[in-house]
């Protein structure tokens, strides 16, 4: 047996750089090859974001910068050869029925619109004209044509395609991604911070102070979800990133609460928490010096899974009309307006939104799950 | 039946088992071993932490987790000839559990406690034996009656919760011989127990074993009990057996160096020498070998002399100390347990006071009590002539630099997120020793020399530490505060028997050179008789017996000090 001791001292002395437990745990996240991959696409993430908010890049995302609903490079312009030629040129016109007792009125009516169409180009996009075209023309020459001269420079392609109002759908969802990563980051760090210290302060005294902390918990956890958030979200009486920030973090904060109380309750007889009071540590100093870096591994795992659910919940209130106000941009306020864009066929726009989302989330959920693995200590 | 004794019932041979590292490397636990158990025979398999004696078990139940362990091609495992490592997982199910059987360390975890014991031992004769239910439950029956369980028509429908241990680990005897095993693996079958009923436990599988003419494979790091339960010995060291043979002939003339400084530095009951052997003291290694080294001063051999005169000064007076916990029962009432039900005794200043009982004597709680970890119930601690339990806390912190407690389990009382370093410097910090944090390093460092640990542990971290070391540093982080009396609450019995050596050392020259006062709490008998000037006997919360500890040993008044000494293993002595 001395002489294991005299190798572990060996072995103790030979690597030089002491390993706490957090370096171990860093290794080990090391050698996780997923980890490292999500680690790697979260970061992707964080440094757009930061180029982003620094006005790098995407700064210039509400410039109409393509024609409306401009579809994505891959598929081409679209099969029209300008962005003004009429709709209504693909209406085709029907094989006449033979038993109809109105075709005579029918071959009419066609033969007079096929008469306007022709001699008239100033029909939009669904087939009804403009009243104010030959106004438009008049006002344009006064200008010199710079007015219609404009639209022509609109590009007809990009490369994720255009919204309605022509801007640049992947500016948006760079954009868009700011607002919602920070949103989600700060309103878990603050459901986290809350309940944490709930928690700890449930978990380690008990008794009485336990008892009201949990009616407060338990009377908070039976109002429904959405009613809670619409209420807090009345109460703040305003639309804005740090309103949302304050709905999702004074809502969300329920489950680290639990968890933590637990894990204060089972540390709280741990003998190195015994030992620390025996040497005369104070309440605080136990709570938040000894036991909070050995709980602190769960409130990091809840920081990563509040920030997907809360990226999430974002999307749920923009799209509620919660969210974000007009003249912002986030991912919710995007698959908000996806909505009506469906009907007419134009699908990138969401898909843009649900691809960055999607992606992000799903790295993010396994690193967080890495991590989980990671900081598990295993108190030999 | 004529060849009874040509071919021994499991015969292992080259075992090799390796398991992976953290770094993903593969490291031998067990390096080629080779040895048999005879039919109708004990055996034993001694040796400490990390020898690989569990493994080996696992291995013949092929219960080695996959993947992260493997078994060498060449290794064998044969029972009556079937070679276990080429079975299939089918053909290994129906001799594992039925023809080998095995008993664990821990029966409260090993029994499912949502069911109950009678459900639980059925299942086992239903699965192998196809018994049906009602020829299930009668044969349940006669082996509860078979493992001496009281009353086994009721407790056959009780949940392990409410049985005792030593109950449990009857039930779990029952369940492992309801097949009729021809090898039983006991694996530190009676070490969760007290020394009262591991006698009985003991008794209990030998009168099995005989009767039902099972081998048994007895797994344990307890030298003394080999010597009442085994026919051979195997003693194992790292991975290798260093001595095999005849009980009584291992035990009484030990060839191997291994072997014989292991039989020395287990304290005896019959001898207290001034300072306990320890492994260094006999052997040495020298190019991977180990090497005979007898290094033995005449302290070693002198006897100490212990016990109270009735002059010493008292530093600690104990008066009618109480201690009740309350548990609900109906809505206004409550249920009133006492742990401790008025205790009173007197420390002397510089000597050691024993406090031993089995579980829930109360012995730790009045270690705590004293503490004031739990608040007493009633009673009077007296130091320097004032009741610590009355104090307020403020008044109460100048004294905590005064008492101090070590833990039974030193890998949970030092913070793993803590340096050496820090765990030390947080005591003086918080009563103001040294001047700055310099000084205090300074004094920490100190103290790490003290204890016999290098310099180099002051920055490292608990986990890179053996549990020997951690119990230093645990007594280093006490003799920060300088204090007069040390509370050591089964400080050793988590240790293995070389490392409890140089604790109980350590502990020694500790209070030869500091004049420090011990409560020393333990369920081991002879480790307190080594240690203590006085003993005190506890049962049931209430002091039994009270007396120099020679004395007590030779002459115990007390019915229950009776029992209790009998029941102390006597297999070397």
């Amino acid at each position: 047996m001395l002489s294991v001791l005299s190798k572990r001292k060996e072995q103790v002395q030979t690597n030089t750089a002491s390993s706490g437990l957090w370096r171990l745990a860093v290794q080990r996240l090391k050698a996780d090859r997923i980890a490292m991959a999500s680690l790697f696409i979260v970061f992707a993430y964080f440094i757009v974001l930061l180029l982003s908010v620094t006005g790098v890049i995407a700064s210039d995302w509400n410039k109409e910068v393509a024609v409306s609903y401009a579809p994505p490079t891959f598929m081409g312009a679209d099969t029209e050869d300008s962005p003004l030629s009429p709709v209504a040129k693909q209406v085709e016109v029907l094989p006449e029925n033979p038993v109809d007792p109105l075709k005579d009125i029918l071959r009419e009516l066609n033969t007079q619109t096929a008469q306007q169409t022709s001699g008239n180009a100033a029909i939009d996009y669904y087939g009804v004209t403009d009243p104010l075209a030959s106004d438009m023309q008049a006002i344009n020459q006064q200008l010199g044509g710079e007015l219609l001269d404009q639209k022509q420079e609109l590009k007809s392609t990009l490369a994720f395609g255009a919204d309605k109002w022509g801007q640049d759908v992947l500016l948006k969802t760079i954009k868009g991604a700011e607002t919602s990563i920070l949103v989600g980051l700060l309103s878990a760090l603050l459901a986290v911070v809350i309940g944490t210290f709930l928690g700890a302060i449930a978990g380690y005294f008990g008794g009485w102070v336990d008892d009201v902390l949990n009616w407060f918990y338990n009377i908070f956890t039976s109002i429904p979800y959405l009613l809670l958030v619409l209420a807090v979200a009345a109460v703040l009486q305003q639309k804005g990133i740090l309103s949302i920030v304050l709905i999702l973090g004074l809502t969300g904060w329920t489950g680290v609460f639990r968890l933590i109380r637990a894990e204060y309750m089972k540390h709280k007889s741990r003998e190195y928490v015994l030992a620390a009071k025996a040497i005369g540590v104070s309440h605080f100093r136990r709570m938040f010096v000894h036991i909070f870096p050995n709980v602190s591994h769960i409130a990091l795992v809840q920081i990563s899974i509040l920030v997907v659910a809360f990226i999430k919940s974002e999307v749920i209130l923009s799209f509620l009309g919660f969210g974000v106000p007009v003249g912002v941009v986030s991912w919710g306020s995007m698959l908000n307006e996806a909505q009506t864009e469906l009907i007419l066929g134009k699908w990138w726009q969401l898909a843009a939104a649900s691809i960055a989302m999607a992606v992000l989330v799903t790295a993010f959920s396994m690193f967080t799950d890495a991590l989980r693995d990671a900081l598990d200590p295993k108190l030999k | 039946m004529t060849t009874i004794n040509e071919s021994p019932l499991l015969k292992v041979e080259n075992l090799e088992v390796s398991f992976k590292s953290e770094s993903k490397q593969w490291i031998k636990t067990v390096k080629g071993i080779s040895f048999s158990i005879p039919k109708n025979k004990t055996v034993a398999l001694v040796g400490e932490s990390g020898s690989g004696k569990s493994v080996t078990s696992l291995a013949v139940m092929g219960l080695l987790p996959k993947g992260q362990s493997q078994i060498s091609e060449q290794s064998q495992i044969r029972f009556e000839d079937k070679d276990l490592l080429n079975l299939s997982v089918a053909e290994l199910r129906n001799i594992c559990g039925k023809d080998i059987a095995m008993i664990f360390q821990e029966p409260m975890s090993s029994l499912n406690p949502v069911f109950t014991v009678g459900d639980q031992i059925a299942e086992v004769l239903r699965i192998h034996l196809g018994m049906g239910r009602k020829q299930a439950r009668a044969r349940v029956l006669e082996l509860l009656k078979e493992v001496g369980i009281p009353s086994p028509d009721t407790k056959i429908d009780a949940y392990p919760s409410q049985l005792s241990g030593g109950q449990q680990q009857r039930v779990m005897i029952a369940m492992a011989i309801a097949c009729e095993p021809k090898l039983l693996i006991a694996d530190e079958p009676t070490t969760a127990l007290d020394v009262t009923i591991q006698k009985q436990i003991i008794d209990l599988l030998e009168s099995l074993r005989q009767r039902r003419e099972m081998s048994m494979l007895f797994i344990t790091h307890d030298l003394a009990l080999v010597g009442e339960i085994a026919d051979e010995v195997i003693v194992m060291r790292h991975g290798e057996i260093r001595e095999s043979g005849d009980a009584q002939q291992v035990l009484e003339q030990p060839n191997d160096v291994y072997t014989r400084a292991l039989l020395h530095c287990r304290p005896q009951l019959s001898s207290r020498p001034y300072r306990l052997p320890v492994t260094s003291d006999f052997m040495k290694q020298e190019n991977g070998q180990l090497i005979e080294a007898i290094n033995l001063s005449t302290s070693h051999l002198q006897e100490r002399s212990r016990g109270l005169t009735g002059d010493e000064p008292i530093i600690l007076d104990v008066q009618n100390l109480k201690k009740s916990f309350y548990s609900r029962k109906g809505l206004w009432g409550r249920d009133e347990f006492q742990a401790v039900k008025g205790v009173s005794f007197k420390l002397a200043k510089g000597k050691t006071l024993g406090l031993v009982g089995e579980s829930g004597s109360g012995k730790t709680t009045i270690g705590l009590l004293l503490m004031r970890l739990h608040e007493a119930t009633g009673g009077q601690a007296f130091i320097d002539g004032k009741d610590i339990l009355a104090m307020s806390e403020k008044e109460f912190a100048l004294y905590q630099r005064k008492i101090q407690i070590i833990f039974q389990n030193p890998y949970a009382s030092l913070n793993p997120r803590f340096t050496i370093g820090q765990i030390l410097l947080e005591p003086m910090r918080i009563h103001g020793i040294g001047q700055n944090d310099q000084e205090r390093k300074k004094i920490a460092l100190e103290l790490l020399e003290r204890v016999s640990l290098p310099v180099e542990a002051y920055d490292r971290y608990p986990h890179e530490f053996s549990g020997g070391q951690r119990q230093r540093i645990a007594i280093a982080r006490c003799l920060t505060l300088k204090p007069e009396i040390l509370i050591c609450d089964e400080s050793v019995s988590a240790l293995d028997v070389s490392v409890q050596a140089q604790v109980l050392n350590l502990l020694q020259d500790l209070q030869d050179e500091f004049g420090l006062s011990y409560i020393f709490i333990s369920h081991d008998l002879s480790v307190v008789k080594y240690i203590s000037d006085q003993v005190m006997v506890m049962n049931h919360g209430e002091v039994v017996e009270i007396a120099n500890s020679d004395e007590l040993y030779l002459n115990p008044q007390h019915e229950y000090t009776q029992k209790l000494l009998k029941a102390i293993p006597q297999g070397i002595a």
